[in-house]
């Protein structure tokens, strides 16, 4: 049995904006899918303003389900290719039984404006729109029946920066008006960083650090989250960036290694990571990570700095 | 360098290609007189704004363009030689399929759509070297895993036997990946290659990139609004607009000597740190839809510079330096004024607006005669 996401709790506060990172196949759309109520956990509980909402049994579903949108990361496979853009964007007003027709048709021409596309893309199918063109009536639709919280899954990647700027301008000013909470999957580190209060690094179905995120990007403890810091572009484009390389496999996560999951591409591996399953523990207020370079049983503090330095 | 390129053979030559809608009263262009060329071995990046018709254009590469959608004016050759070189945009759907996979590979932006959900990933990727290769079956399982190994992915013997709709968004952009370099084709179109996968993996399949350009000699069309990427891939790029190039030249030249108020407008709204906090810088309003295209810049309505002239004409791609092009009559007309090699953004400047920080020029320069 593969495990796609294994023993993760997270919490996002109300309002805020929760960045999640980490490598391909790792299980973010997973856990992102899970809190959204798309699939269904196998183990553990997912509680939204206090109340149990996992498994079906719970009221008000539909109630949640307008409430918690999700973005899909492939827009393609989301939206309906015998709708007209038109009826993609209304069908949520009409299936909820919200607004009158003309009320509906205006929020549609308000929506397509917001995200800078034209009345005339109202009567396109889905297939007849570029790819960047797709992904925003997928936030679009997401948008359209005022959710509390949004999981975005890569919602930008196919936008060019310009369009990609008025989108996240949007969700900003969005969530500043009503208060509204993200949980913002993407593997651009300057998008993540731009959105996000606090960050979460997942590797292999687990979270391996969380911080504000300012202090993560700042002071990055984890060796995967290192790596993945050191990458980021600098303020320039066109910067050479010096990246970590990570070597090793990447494991097979039907068959993840004993100890610790990253530890056949870590460089600071050491006797432990192979006996021994690092677990998310605070390292600084608001900060915690899971490697045994930070317990403090196996180094003092004046080694990690060091090991840090090094590793920077 | 520059040199070299000049004399090295074109193996993609598009010539003012133009691409409509079918089937309207209105001719509508999807994609308007664009000329490109790359030559044996080399990168060309193509950025620009979503819907400009990125995609269009490299489909049309292929033979793959929609139905809705036919060329309509102007030349694709093909040809690792010049006396092979093959008109693309002539040849039957039969001869195509021969080339598709084989000389001309893409791996296509939405994933999702170019693989077959009922077929085993594994049936996808060896497809294309049993039918162009003549690889038996096991050596075409064998080879898969190899592919497979190369672009990272984990579990590969497995991943054989499973179906698309079982992968993450970033593990079937690499089975793409992977089924593009298969047959090691001369020619590589690549729409947003790495859009899926995080920071660590993406080196990985710049590295599987370079290694088939420097090896095998590949060239390599490179789709991304990843400008980072872009900067470190390309030998040169050209920048869309509105189904037309606005500006072409080395990354030098895009980055540190943007001509064209697109491509400036666009380096702009780069997100970076030191963003935090503050609203993002987009360029205002929207592209024009197509039946708002004009006879004139289609730049114009959101242009900040734009003249009279602007929106009667059109204005056409020439030279502003070294293989450096831009079609913008305001750069143009100043460009070819002797010793003046002030850009757009240092003019800008004179207007108390800083357009796009031009300061490290010299290490750009450095980075593009690699
Ligand atoms: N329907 C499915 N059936 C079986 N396995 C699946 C299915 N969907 C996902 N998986 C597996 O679960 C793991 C996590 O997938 P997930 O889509 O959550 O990753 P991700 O972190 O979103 O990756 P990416 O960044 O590439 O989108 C992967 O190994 C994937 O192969
Ligand atoms: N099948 C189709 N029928 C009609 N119009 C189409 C079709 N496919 C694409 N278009 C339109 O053609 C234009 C060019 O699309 P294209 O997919 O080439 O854009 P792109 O530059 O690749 O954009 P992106 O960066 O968002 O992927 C867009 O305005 C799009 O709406
Ligand atoms: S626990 Fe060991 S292997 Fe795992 S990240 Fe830390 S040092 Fe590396
Ligand atoms: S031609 Fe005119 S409208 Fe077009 S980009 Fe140049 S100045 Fe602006
Ligand atoms: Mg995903
Ligand atoms: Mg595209």
């Amino acid at each position: 049995m593969l495990r796609a996401v294994d023993g993760v709790s997270v919490s996002i506060r109300k309002g805020e904006t929760l960045g999640l990172v980490g490598e391909s196949g790792c299980g973010k759309s997973t856990l992102g899918q899970i809190t959204a109520r798309l699939l269904e956990p196998t183990g553990g509980g997912l509680f939204y303003k206090g109340e149990d909402i996992a498994g079906s049994g719970s009221r008000n579903q539909q109630d949640l389900r307008r409430r918690i949108q999700y973005v899909f990361q492939d827009p393609f496979t989301s939206l309906n290719p015998r709708f007209k853009i038109g009826r993609l964007l209304e069908e949520p007003l009409k299936l909820n039984r919200l607004g009158k027709a003309a009320e509906r048709w205006s929020k549609v021409s308000d929506m397509l404006e917001s995200i800078g596309l034209d009345e005339s893309y109202r009567n396109r199918y889905a297939h007849e729109l570029s790819g960047g063109q797709r992904q925003r009536i997928g936030i679009a639709r997401a948008l359209m029946l005022n959710p509390e919280f949004l999981v975005l899954d890569e919602p930008v990647s196919a936008l060019d920066v310009s369009v990609q700027a008025q989108v996240l301008n949007l969700l900003k000013d969005l969530q500043q008006e009503l208060s509204l909470t993200y949980l913002f999957i993407s593997h651009d580190l300057n998008v993540v960083h731009y959105m996000s209060d606090r960050v979460a690094v997942m590797y292999l179905g687990k979270i391996v650090e969380i911080g504000e995120m300012e202090e993560v990007y700042a002071h990055p403890l984890h060796p995967y989250t290192q790596a993945l810091v050191s990458s980021i572009p600098a303020e320039r484009a066109a910067q050479k960036r010096e990246r970590i390389v990570l070597q090793g496999d990447l494991p097979d996560p039907s068959a993840i290694p004993s100890g610790c999951a990253f530890r056949t591409r870590c460089m600071h591996a050491h006797d432990r990571c192979f006996s021994e399953t690092p677990t998310l523990a605070d390292v600084r207020e608001g900060h915690a990570v899971s490697c045994h370079l930070w317990s403090e049983e196996s180094y003092s503090v004046n080694e990690i700095k060091e090991v840090r330095t090094a590793s920077l | 360098m520059v040199g070299n390129q000049v004399e090295r053979q074109k193996i993609l030559d598009i010539r003012n290609l133009r691409i409509e809608l079918k089937g309207r009263r209105e001719r509508l262009a999807v994609v308007d007189g664009v000329s490109l060329s790359v030559s044996q071995g080399e990168t060309l990046g193509i950025v620009g704004e979503s819907g400009c018709g990125k995609s269009v254009l490299s489909l049309s590469m292929l033979g793959l363009l929609p139905k809705a959608m036919e060329i309509n004016g102007g030349e694709i050759w093909y040809g690792e030689r010049e006396d092979e070189a093959q008109p693309l945009h002539l040849l039957k759907p039969k001869e195509l399929r021969k080339i598709r996979g084989r000389e001309v590979a893409m791996v296509f932006q939405d994933p999702m759509s170019s693989l077959n959900n009922s077929l085993t990933i594994g049936y996808q990727v060896t497809e294309g070297l049993r039918l162009h290769l003549g690889y038996s079956r096991q050596e075409a399982a064998a080879q898969a895993i190899e592919l497979f190994r190369k672009v990272g992915l984990a579990r590969p013997e497995k991943l054989l036997k499973e179906y698309p709709h079982q992968l993450s968004g970033g593990m079937r952009q690499r089975v793409m990946i992977a089924i593009a370099i298969a047959c090691n084709p001369g020619l590589l179109i690549a729409d947003e290659p790495t859009t899926a996968l995080d920071v660590t993996i993406q080196a990985q399949i710049l590295e599987v990139m370079r290694q088939i350009r420097d090896q095998d000699g590949t060239s390599i069309v490179l789709i991304s609004h990843d400008l980072g990427l872009i900067a470190e891939m390309c030998d040169r790029i050209a920048v869309m607009y509105a189904g037309r190039i606005v500006e072409e030249g080395s990354v030098a030249d895009i980055f540190d000597r943007p001509r064209h108020p697109y491509t400036i407008g666009l380096l702009n709204s780069i997100p970076s740190p030191s963003h935090k906090g503050h609203r993002l810088h987009s360029i205002p309003g929207a592209v024009p839809a197509l039946h708002e295209r004009s006879v004139g810049c289609n730049f114009a309505p959101r242009c900040q510079y734009a003249m009279e002239c602007c929106r009667i004409e059109q204005p056409k791609l020439s030279p502003v330096g070294f293989g450096h092009t831009t079609s913008c009559f305001l750069v143009v007309e100043e460009g070819v004024r002797k010793g003046d090699n002030r850009n757009t953004a240092d003019r800008a400047e004179g207007t108390g607006e800083v357009l796009y920080e031009t300061s490290v020029a010299a290490e750009g320069t450095g980075a593009a005669s690699r």
